[in-house]
Order: C-alpha cells, then structure tokens, then sequence
C-alpha cells in the first residue's frame, strides 16, 4: 500500500473532484429524489445536505471497514449490497433519533425525508464507487466527504435558485419539479465546465 | 454446504448486531423517561407524571384530562390550544399557521404538537377537569332527513351526565376499516331535563370519517363512547328579546337550547331562522310546531333557498340572511345565537350587525 502521504494528496484531490467534476448529483444523478423534493427552501436545503453528509461518511468508512475486514476474509463478498443497505438504514435511524432528541425544528422541517435519506441511492452509490475503484481507508474519507459535500452544495445551490423563481411566472405545466429538472440539467451543463480542472 | 450456513449465520449475525445497537441507542437517546407535568401552578398545582414522548394532548388525555380535538393530532383544527409556561421548547413549522402572535408571545402552543421530553408547566382552563368520558349505547336512530339522522345514546358509565344546554361532546369514532380512531365534536339536542341520555343531530359528510362511521356502520345496540361536556355556547340568563340562526344540523343546539326554555317557563321571545336548501333537509319541524305551542313566544321561521316547484312551499324564500334582513328592524336591544357554517355564521353576523346589534350579544360557537 502506498504510503500515508501518498494516500492522503489522493484523498484530497479525489475528495475535490467528486465536489466539482465528478458531482453524485450532476454528474452521475444519484440521489435525485430528495434533491428535488427538499430543495425549496434554503433552510430545510441546509438541513438535509448536513444530514446526507454526516450519513454518506459514516456509512462508506462503516461499510468499508465490513467489507474488507468481515466480508472479504469469509468470501462473503457477493453480500455486499445487503449488508451495505442493512447498515445504511440502522445509521439513518440512529440519525433520526439524534435529531428528533436535540433539534425538534430541524426533525418537524425535513419530515419524511429524514427516513427517506435511507433510499437515497447516492448513498449507496458512494459505498458501492469506493469498491470499484478499490480505494484505501484513507482515500474513502476523502471520497465520502466530497461525494457528501458535492450532495450538499448542489442541494444548496437549487435550494437558492429555486427560493427566486417562487416570484417568476413559470407556465402551469412546469411548476414545481418540471422546472427544477430543467434547472438540475443546466447546472449538470455548468459543472461540466470542471472537467479538465484535474488532469490525470 | 458449509458455505451456505456462514454466509446466512454472517448476514444475520451481522443484522442482529445492528439492530442490537438500535435497541441500544433508543433506550439511551430516545427514552425520555418519566416526566412532571405541573398544571396550573398558582391555583389548582395539579402535578401529573406522565412518560416522556409523547405528545402533550395524549399525554394529557391518558390521565384523564379530556383536552378537545377534532382533528385527531394533526394539528389542523386548533382546538387542542393551551398555555405552556415552560419547558416547551422552540415552537415547530406544524404549530404556527394555527397561532397568532399574541398567542405565541404568551406562550400558547397546540398540545398535540408539543412533545414531552422534559418537566412541563402548563395552564388549562379549571372547567377540562370536570369533564369525564362516557359509555353508553345507540338505543335509536332516527331518520330525519335524506343526509340527517338523530342518535339517542343511552349512558351506561357514568349514568348521569349534567351538562349546560348548548354544550357539545366529542364522539369517538373507533376503527371500522383503515382509519385512526378520532374524536368529533358534536352539540347535545335532547332535553336537558333527560340526564340518563344524550341525543346527537348528524349530517352525512360524504368521505366523512365520522359519519360514515355514524351511517354506515354504527347500528341500534351498539356500545358508543365520548367525552365532555365542552364549550362556552349557552343562553343568556334574561329575557331580553332574541333570535335564533341556525343551518343543517346547526338546529340540534338551538333544539336543546328551546327544552331549556320550556323546562323553566321561560318568557324569552325567540324566533329561529332556519336554513335549508331543498324543502326535503327541512329537519324537526314537528318538535319546532310542538315548541310554538308550548312556548308563550317562540316563533319558527324556516327558510328555504330554492323550493322544489312542486313541494308547495308557501313559506319564506331565499338565504336565511335575507330573511333576517327582511324582517329584523332595530336589533340594538336583542341578542343572537347562531350554529351553522363559517360561512352563514359570517354573513348573518354582517347583517346583525348593520341592524345595530352589539357584537357581544351575538352567541356562536366556533367550531364547524
């Protein structure tokens, strides 16, 4: 295995591109879902992105120690996908108790879609990314806390966008979700222009 | 084979471990323990231990403290609306379209938003501890017009029930297919004089939990329960001369108020406009004949906005509002009670007021 310093400048550089170039959200459009139900409002906005980071996190450098020192050692590699969404979904109940004992507001505002975080495939999709590329222990931290912050700054992003056009006339078939896919596009277009900021 | 048992006895062991760790993490986060409720502190200082939680209102309602709702804890009628001088918290999304910002400056919050995680100072007005919940069984049902049925509940437990007349209860409507339990207030029309029963005025609300419940489901014999008596409707104790409104079942109150007034001999002029749309949801009209002649000065007005053309409907026409404008001159001097929907109330209130009645001497109550 390459040595600390090694892996912690790849940390930081693959942490950088999955925020910019390679966004869950822009890129790849994981994690649409919640994307686009909570993002009105810049509050709630910021509430879901901490909340889908603090999860993304925990549960990669969670699923990463299982993978490689529980599956692996006994061939069970094929669970993996069980397992994973097995220990997202106790990790998003733990949140949710956390939250509804110290911020009531916080639990009230984001409803249902605290649960929702669950099903949330950029969740899934990061654990599942942090495999392919076999990244280290090291590199998943980085990778996690991009993939989490890129989910939250597109979010927070839409959130802003989204809080103007309430005053615009938008056409009746395009309130609501219509416009915010539209929008979610052209910011895909616009975060294409990273590409090429990380060479190699 | 080998293979297959460690893979299963992996996952699960690895499932269990989670949900062991869930377990953990309720008891010690989620678990608010007992907590005290102090009720109105400088005068009664009813203290109660309740389990943390929960929400307020059932909380309240566990011990017996009948709070009204009729909206089951969704936080959409605001009936459950009582003072929390400490230990609330900040107040929630779902709590502030329902509350004023005098309201909330003197700490008002909606009890069945309020969940108990802490010790609880609470004020609730002293008339809630005289209210008990009831037992008793459908002994009839009454047709009274297409959409209009009466249901004489005979209490069981307690056996007696004194209540003032013009007062409602809150009718439990249990599970009978996929719904939740919910409560629904409904005013008392029977004789005030009859403390062994209580008679209910319903009209069918198409998809209406509680009266499809009433309808549909709920037959003579039945065991049925509510709790009460709630609400601050009631006549005035004078003889100063008055008019009732009322539209649809909005007559079952006036009915109840009308046995009052016979019972004490009562030389109270009323007249009672009477709303309905068709001759066919005219409802009661026998009773209301047999008060005009036991009354020394009721007069019974029923009022009807469009007459089927071959019911014969030789009596007044048209909204109850108009009526009233029609026929009332000066109303400095009377009073008024109405029961009805929002929308009568408002409009009958506008005209009342434009033929100079006092704001104070109009009586209604405020839920629909």
């Amino acid at each position: 295995m390459e040595g600390i310093a090694a892996q912690s400048w790849q940390a930081f550089v693959v942490c950088i591109s999955a925020v910019f170039t390679q966004n869950v959200l822009l890129s790849y459009f994981l994690g649409m879902c919640s994307f686009l139900a909570v993002s009105r409002q810049v509050k709630a906005a910021m509430g879901l992105g901490a909340a889908v980071t603090f999860v993304m996190v925990s549960t990669c450098l969670l699923n990463w120690i299982i993978y490689y020192h529980v599956l692996v050692p006994m061939g069970l590699e094929y669970f993996r996908l069980i397992i994973f969404i097995i220990v997202i979904a106790a990790f998003v109940q733990f949140v949710e108790m956390v939250i509804e004992r110290y911020s009531p507001v916080l639990y009230q505002t984001l409803g249902i879609f605290l649960p929702l975080i669950t099903v949330n495939c950029a969740i899934l999709g990061a654990g599942l990314f942090m495999l392919i590329r076999q990244y280290s222990f090291i590199v998943t931290i980085g990778y996690s806390l991009g993939s989490g912050l890129g989910w939250w700054l597109a979010i927070l992003a839409m959130a802003g966008i989204r809080q103007k056009l309430a005053v615009s006339r938008i056409p009746a078939g395009l309130q609501g979700p219509g416009i915010a896919l539209l929008i979610a596009g052209m910011m895909a277009l616009g975060f294409i222009g990273f590409t090429g900021v990380l060479a190699g | 084979m080998w293979g297959i048992v460690i893979s299963v006895a992996a996952v699960s062991g690895m499932g269990a471990a989670l949900a062991l760790l869930l377990v953990i993490a309720e008891r010690y986060i989620a678990n608010y323990g007992e907590c005290e409720i102090t009720i109105n502190e400088s005068t009664d200082d009813r203290k109660v231990t309740v389990q943390g939680g929960q929400p307020l209102l059932g909380a309240l309602v566990g011990q017996k403290m009948f709070i009204p709702s009729a909206c089951g804890g969704r936080g959409t009628c605001g009936l459950c609306k009582l003072k929390v001088k400490e230990g609330a918290g900040p107040v929630l999304p779902t709590e502030e379209p329902l509350l004023s910002t005098d309201e909330r400056d003197s700490g008002v919050r909606l009890s069945c938003q309020v969940k108990v995680r802490n010790d609880l100072k609470i004020e609730i007005p002293s008339e809630l501890f005289s209210i008990r919940e009831y037992k008793a069984t459908c002994a009839r049902i009454r047709d009274l017009t297409h959409d209009m049925k009466e249901f004489r509940f005979e209490l069981v437990d307690p056996a007696k029930i004194d209540y003032v007349p013009g007062q409602y209860i809150q009718l439990l409507t249990p599970v009978y297919k996929d719904n939740e339990e919910t409560y629904r207030a409904y005013s008392i029309s029977s004789d005030p004089a009859d403390r062994s029963a209580i008679e209910l005025v319903i009209r069918y609300v198409p998809d209406g939990i509680c009266t499809t419940w009433c309808f549909k489901y709920l037959k003579e014999g039945d065991e049925v329960r509510f709790n009460g008596p709630y609400g601050e409707f009631r006549l005035a104790k004078n003889v100063v001369p008055s008019v009732f409104i009322a539209g649809g079942s909005g007559i079952a109150p006036m009915k109840c108020l009308l046995h009052q007034m016979k019972n004490e001999h009562s030389g109270k002029e009323v007249t009672f406009y009477f709303g309905a749309n068709t001759t066919k949801d005219l409802a009661l009209v026998d009773e209301m004949d047999r008060f005009t002649k036991d009354l020394s000065s009721f007069k019974f007005v029923p009022v009807v906005a469009r007459p089927e053309p071959d019911s014969g409907w030789k009596g007044d026409t048209g909204l109850v509002t108009e009526a009233l404008a029609r026929d009332l001159k000066d109303a400095s001097g009377m009073e008024a009670y109405l029961c009805g929907s929002p929308g009568m109330i408002e409009a009958s209130i506008k005209v009342l007021k434009s033929k100079g009645m006092p704001q104070e001497k109009i009586y209604y109550d405020k839920f629909a």
